[in-house]
């Protein structure tokens, strides 16, 4: 699904290196888990998979199911599959949460050939699927994420990633700023989106967020490299024990 | 312009430059004095304090700048709205183009009629609020268009109009420069909404006197053309009542030089105000200024001026506004906000609020801001498959939005966003 090969990334305004090789596969269905200490690189691997402008990628290759992501402009990413939940979701004053997911949905299937939905259509699914997140007509009438709170903020975000579908969800620090049951619902959230073809790459600092979605793979990442591969196993010993002894021993 | 050639001198020759109708005494009386006060004030000039940003040099030359006519498939403004509509080609009333000037709680009259009988009520109005209002700014073009504006309506408003009374302003001569001047008064407890649209000419100016009594409600959506080459000076004078409402807004596009002058009064406690704008603007051409004078006279008043400019390519912005609070205006509040949105880095954003208070308990807020479109905003909704173009127009209407929220109708606040919305699909 997702090869990310010897990818070397430093910012665009000053020369400063900030992945330094970083080599990853998950395959189809597969949940994987990066770890890591602050400042190793974790949220900028998301954002350089989506396409945020601010960096340049010196070296390697990242492919979604063969097709080159780093030539793609963000929509096309989206298009092709590629979801990156926020870990500051935005917020657009002015924009209608549902006109905003209406106009995301609907562009994601004219990029596809697809027919595009009709108001009705859409309202249905999307009421649906809010349900189960607990989100509220009126938190869909409202500008896009002002006035929500961190929690509904997260919730927002799993409510895009159900509506568009994505087969490649990337999770960045979705835990941050959750509460133990705001927490639980995103997990939900997400856990009822795995259907055995769909990915996710799950981006935390805690072991917690895995104890509701349940990953196959765990990376450790630091100072731009991926350190460390092994099973949920290897989240348990982080929370007991910290980073420090694994970058030792790596070290 | 010869700048040997003093102000004055320059106004006589604009003056000279039209005609000045000839009415009943009464009228004749008004222009007449309006024509003294023109000539003292003499043209306005970049020195001009409130000209400083906007040079009026192309709404002063004699003769004015040709316009081209532009067209283009799209139906005119308002066309779904069940209204009454009036017709002026080139600042001249056109009745077959128009429907009967027929309004139920309305009396709609020609500017030359009114003008024309020895008594009507028009006397104490005609002239009065603009006179008014030229202290203590000075707006000399509507002094001009006082004295010399033949052509107008004189409409008084005697109950709750169901309809609007929607004015089109056709510009079809390339060379056309236009007065027209506008009489409006609304009685106690009688309500009016006003459309204005179209160019109007290839110079035009245009001057709106409304006078609204306690407890009337008087709003008013305009919308100034796609012509490119169009200059257009407007001014409104506006007198408000006690628990009166006035709201005004205006949405300009294109347009080489535009600027309205809006000029209200608060003379009876409890009343309301709006005064909006949203801009859309292109080209190193485009020169758009609002410049808002509200003075508070009563108790308890509420004003807005709420401004929004969205510009690109070189285009200018301007908002001149200003709140005047006297010593008795107790328990006023004062509300305003300009922003400028730049879509490159040539264009501009000129604002000048002012807040002038006296009395001691007020609220008064302003802001001001100029900024570039959200790179965060917009890398959010391309990252959710919406391509760029179309995240940064989603962008740019919710900036306009906030203008356009001012209105109080639906339908008419959806014409309007459609409109702007097509503007920025030409391109």
């Amino acid at each position: 699904m997702l090869n990310i090969k010897n990818l070397k990334v430093g910012l665009a305004e000053e020369d400063k290196q900030i992945l330094k090789g970083v080599d990853l596969n998950i395959g189809e269905g597969e949940v994987h888990a990066i770890m890591g200490p602050n400042g190793s690189g974790k949220s900028t691997t998301s954002y350089v998979l989506a396409g945020k402008d601010g960096y340049n990628v010196t070296a390697g290759s990242a492919e979604l199911n063969g097709e080159n992501l780093l030539d793609m402009d963000p929509e096309e990413r989206a298009a092709a599959g590629l979801f990156l939940a926020f870990q500051y979701p935005v917020e657009i004053p002015g924009v209608g949460n549902m006109t905003f997911l209406r106009t995301a949905v609907n562009a994601q299937r004219k990029a596809r050939g697809e027919k595009e939905l009709t108001a009705g259509e859409f309202l249905k699914i999307v009421r649906e699927k809010a349900k189960s997140l607990k989100i509220d007509a009126e938190m869909l009438k409202r500008p896009v994420n002002v006035g929500f709170s961190g929690g509904e903020k997260k919730r927002n975000e799993i409510l895009q990633m159900a509506m568009l579908e994505p087969k490649m969800c990337v999770l960045d620090e979705t835990d941050s700023g959750l509460d133990v049951d705001a927490m639980k619902l995103v997990a939900e959230g997400v856990n009822a989106l795995r259907d055995g073809k769909r990915s996710f790459l799950v981006i935390t600092h805690y072991q917690r967020l895995l104890d509701h979605i349940k990953p196959d793979v765990v990376h450790i990442m630091a100072n731009g490299k991926i350190i460390k591969t092994g099973g949920p196993e290897l989240a348990l010993e982080v929370e007991q024990n910290g980073y420090a002894d694994i970058l030792a021993e790596v070290a | 312009m010869n700048s040997l050639i003093g102000k004055n001198e320059i106004s006589d020759t604009l003056a000279d430059f039209f005609i000045q109708p000839n009415g009943a005494t009464w009228a004749n009386n008004i222009r007449s004095e309006a024509l003294v006060a023109f000539n003292d004030f003499g043209v306005p000039t970049k020195r001009d304090e409130y000209w400083k940003y906007t040079n009026p040099q192309k709404l002063t030359m004699i003769p004015t700048e040709p316009a081209a006519l532009f067209s283009n498939d799209e139906p005119p403004m308002f066309e779904s709205i069940d209204r009454v509509k009036i017709v002026f080609v080139d600042g001249i009333l056109d009745l077959s183009q128009s429907d009967d000037l027929i309004l139920e709680g309305a009396t709609i009259e020609t500017l030359v009629d009114a003008t024309s009988k020895d008594i009507h009520w028009a006397k104490d109005l005609f002239g009065s609020l603009e006179k008014n209002g030229q202290k203590p700014v000075k707006r000399p073009l509507a002094a001009l268009n006082t004295a010399m504006a033949a052509e107008g309506l004189v409409i008084r408003i005697t109950d709750k109009c169901k309809k609007p009374l929607a004015i089109r302003y056709i510009h079809n001569s390339e060379t056309s420069d236009a007065l027209v001047h506008n009489i409006i008064k609304i009685e106690s407890n009688a309500q009016f909404t006003l459309l204005e649209s179209g160019a109007g000419a290839a110079r035009f100016n245009s001057v709106l006197e409304v006078d609204v009594a306690d407890n009337a409600d008087f709003h008013h959506v305009r919308t100034q053309g796609r012509d490119h080459e169009r200059k257009t000076v407007t001014h409104i004078f506006g007198r408000l009542g006690k628990e009166s409402i006035f709201k005004s807004f205006t949405m300009t596009v294109n347009g080489t030089l535009t600027r309205n002058d809006a000029v209200l009064e608060f003379t009876g406690d409890n009343a309301r105000a709006t005064v909006a704008g949203a801009t859309a603007g292109d080209g190193e051409s485009f020169h758009h200024d609002d410049t808002v004078f509200i003075t508070h006279d009563a108790v308890n008043c509420e004003s807005r001026q709420v401004f929004k400019k969205v510009l690109r390519n070189g285009a200018t912005g301007v908002f001149q506004g200003k709140i005047l609070v006297k010593a008795d205006a107790q328990k006023t509040d004062g509300y305003q906000i300009s922003q400028g949105l730049l879509l490159d880095d040539n264009s501009n954003f000129l604002a000048k609020p002012e807040l002038e208070i006296y009395a001691d308990d007020v609220a008064c807020s302003h802001g001001s801001t100029v900024g570039a479109i959200d790179e965060d905003a917009i890398f959010y909704l391309v990252s959710r498959g919406v391509p760029r173009k179309q995240a940064q127009d989603m962008l740019v209407l919710a900036f306009l939005a906030e203008a356009i929220d001012e209105i109080d109708s639906n339908d008419l606040a959806d014409d309007i966003n459609d409109r702007l919305a097509a503007w920025m699909n030409r391109r």
